[in-house]
């Protein structure tokens, strides 16, 4: 028997989360002297009162797509990858590559190969943590961390020594050439005499973004692989038991993760930036797991949990440009986010249990 | 004998550098010897770090600042404990949180209290811990090979390198020596023989994770008053995790922990000093460097040089039986 109704699992306990985040959130803005609700209003109108905030908005909306996807393919193995923002980086050192070394005829030919090569990059990089675990059983949480420091490392080295251009001092590729540039909101949505989304990064690979959800979710809930996936998350006796395994699932999750953290390059190098930067990723690796935790690894759940995190930072960043909130109060929110929708879901949970089972009770 | 002053300057270097490792190494080692993995390590150092520069910029006392910085350290341990031990959440996922809650509130507090862009005052005279010359120290720097060793390598550093390495054999004694220790060892291995023997795994489990805190939060007091003076956005910059990398390396043992936290320091050492390294026409670029301690560990966890076992309970929450 359920201890609760499913609606109460996937809407309540997350809104219930989402809203002591809240709270503690606005105390921490009172605390440091600011109004509250001046900063939510501030933060609507900036992410969501033009065209150009919805762009910036549906722009970080994207990354979090990638990275949360890819948490959450993981959690259901029960796997947890917390190495999105070195599969991300190393995504990026493959769109790099691919941009800069075949001269591509058209934009879309060019987006085509830097989606295969970002996840081929990503995919590369969760190989090792994902075999080391499957086959020597070192624990995966410690392994991809360690290789998230790597990677920092890898994409120092290859921009300073490998990649930089000759004679620039800036650690940073050349300039991706114009055909392969992605098509903007700007340039996809503007008429002659209606410009919008004017300046914003919101691109193309929006749509890569919440096809990818798409994908995932037929992938999880509609395959025998997702199946098993599914399954050897539950339990891995129980798996096992019915011919799954463990080593085959876990590396092919982690793969399928760490192709999705990578893809997440073709929006801020290929989309953004157009070219590779250091740090191109900026923590968007780890707000993944937040937006995982938050959509209740569901590929909707992480679409609208992205969007979320997308208009806080977009928010986030238009409060530290007006007043004097720094943009670390995201990075807080974040945070209460992860502990309670994450660490501390138990405290929710125990008392919706108890009370859902106390009203079945008075009903019967 | 330029070599030698090279070599004296790059260890006394070390010894600076490994001392948070150390103390946040064995503040870990405490936590997951009992059971509670602890991944938020870097976090209540920084939080620490903030809270002891920010209290002794504004009292002038260095030591109320360590107390702040304890405070605050074991403030995140209650928040882990209280996710882990009486929720049973998942200890990675509170480790994450502690760690991002840690990296923004520290500069959103800064900012609030100081307007420095997230960073603290300059500490100067009692606000930093000085260093302490050993007697004779100035006297026997003269004496070849053995003076400069005394002077410089073991003479000179601040009280809180001394008490880092003095945690070293206490650590080992508590662990092993008593009953304490004893139980939290077993905590960590079967918490049930525990209970069943009627000693309180949650209150063992929190008094591990409470000295994790106390620890974690010397070490954070270490960085922004002894090493540096103030704190600065970030300036724990992935110690936390290079203590995770010393502790797995150590296979969690203490003795072995200070050898696995000096190495780590003394890599550190050599890439803040030397940049790229040319060795006769092979040039290893600082980044190996920088990357050697986590890549050392990817090998240790792989069991290819002996095999790292964490304690059998760790990251299981304790579900008493019914």
């Amino acid at each position: 028997m359920e201890k609760m109704p499913k609606w109460a699992d996937v809407i309540l306990i997350p809104l219930i989360s989402l809203l002591l985040a809240a709270i503690l959130s606005a105390l921490v803005i009172l605390a440091i002297g600011e109004n509250p609700i001046d900063a939510v209003k501030l933060m609507v109108t900036g992410a969501l009162g033009s065209t150009y905030g919805w762009g910036y908005t549906l722009y970080y909306a994207t990354n979090f797509m990638f990275t949360g996807l890819a948490v959450a393919v993981a959690f259901h193995a029960r796997l947890f990858n917390i190495g999105g923002e070195g599969q991300a980086m190393l995504g990026g050192l493959g769109v790099a590559i691919i941009c800069l070394t075949i001269p591509w005829p058209h934009w879309s030919i060019a987006l085509l190969a830097a989606c295969a090569a970002s996840a081929l990059f990503g995919a590369a990089w969760a190989a090792i943590p994902a075999y080391l675990q499957a086959k020597r059983g070192s624990h995966i949480v410690i392994t991809t961390i360690m290789f998230n420091f790597i990677a920092a490392a890898v994409l120092n080295y290859m921009l300073v020594n490998v990649m930089k251009p000759a004679g620039s001092q800036d650690p940073a590729t050349a300039r991706f050439p114009e055909a392969t540039h992605l098509p903007s909101f700007q340039s996809m949505f503007s008429t002659a005499d209606n410009v919008v989304f004017r300046g914003a990064p919101a691109n193309i690979s929006f749509f890569v973004a919440v096809l990818a959800c798409f994908v995932v979710w037929a992938l999880i809930w509609r395959t025998r692989l997702g199946y098993e996936i599914r399954a050897y998350g539950h339990s891995e006796t129980g798996a096992v038991y019915a011919g799954i395994s463990p080593v085959r699932i876990t590396i092919i999750a982690m793969l399928i993760s760490g192709g999705l953290a990578g893809m997440m390059a073709i929006n801020n190098v290929m989309g953004e930036a157009e070219r590779l930067v250091l740090n191109p990723t900026e923590g968007a690796g780890f707000i993944g797991i937040a937006v995982a935790l938050m959509g209740r690894s569901h590929p909707f759940g992480v679409f609208l949990a992205a969007l979320l995190f997308g208009f806080l930072y977009q928010g986030g960043a238009e409060l530290a440009l007006w007043t004097q909130i720094p943009r670390e109060l995201i990075v807080v929110i974040q945070a209460l986010v992860i502990l309670f929708t994450g660490a501390l879901d138990n405290m929710v949970r125990m008392p919706l249990e108890k009370l859902f089972l106390g009203m079945r009770k008075r009903a019967e | 004998m330029e070599f030698f002053v090279t070599l004296i300057q790059v260890l006394d270097s070390t010894i600076r550098l490994s001392t948070p490792l150390l103390l946040a190494c064995l503040a870990g080692l405490f936590s997951e010897r009992a059971g509670i993995f602890d991944i938020g390590l870097e976090g209540k150092m920084l939080m620490a770090a903030f809270f002891s520069a920010a209290i002794a910029a504004v009292t002038g006392s260095v030591w109320l600042g360590l107390l702040a910085g304890i405070a605050s350290s074991l403030l995140l341990s209650g928040l882990h404990g209280l996710a882990s031990i009486t929720f049973r959440g998942n200890q990675l996922i509170s480790g994450v949180a502690i760690n991002f809650l840690a990296s923004g509130l520290t500069v959103l507090i800064a900012q609030s209290w100081f307007q420095q862009g997230g960073r603290t005052p300059s500490l100067f005279g009692g606000g930093r811990f000085e260093p302490i010359n050993f007697p004779f120290a100035e006297s026997l720097s003269s004496v070849p090979i053995v003076g400069p060793v005394y002077s410089e390598l073991l003479s000179g550093h601040s009280i809180l390198v001394y008490v880092a390495f003095l945690m070293v054999p206490a650590t080992w004694w508590v662990l092993y020596r008593t009953r304490f220790g004893l139980r939290l060892r077993a905590v960590g291995e079967n918490p049930a023989a525990v209970d069943t023997a009627g000693v309180s795994v949650v209150g063992l489990r929190f008094a591990a994770v409470a000295i994790c805190g106390v620890l974690c939060g010397i070490a954070g007091a270490y960085l922004a008053t002894a090493l540096q003076a103030g704190f600065v956005k970030e300036m724990t910059a992935g110690r936390g995790f290079i203590a995770l990398a010393a502790l797995i390396f150590a296979k969690w043992r203490p003795w072995h922990a200070m050898w696995a936290c000096l190495l780590f320091g003394l890599l550190q050492a050599i890439a803040l000093r030397f940049q790229n390294i040319d060795l006769g026409g092979i040039v290893i670029p600082v980044q190996v460097m920088d990357a050697l301690p986590y890549i050392l560990t990817v090998v240790i966890l792989a069991g290819f040089v002996g095999k790292a076992v964490p304690p059998r309970a760790g990251g299981e929450p304790y579900v008493k039986e019914r």
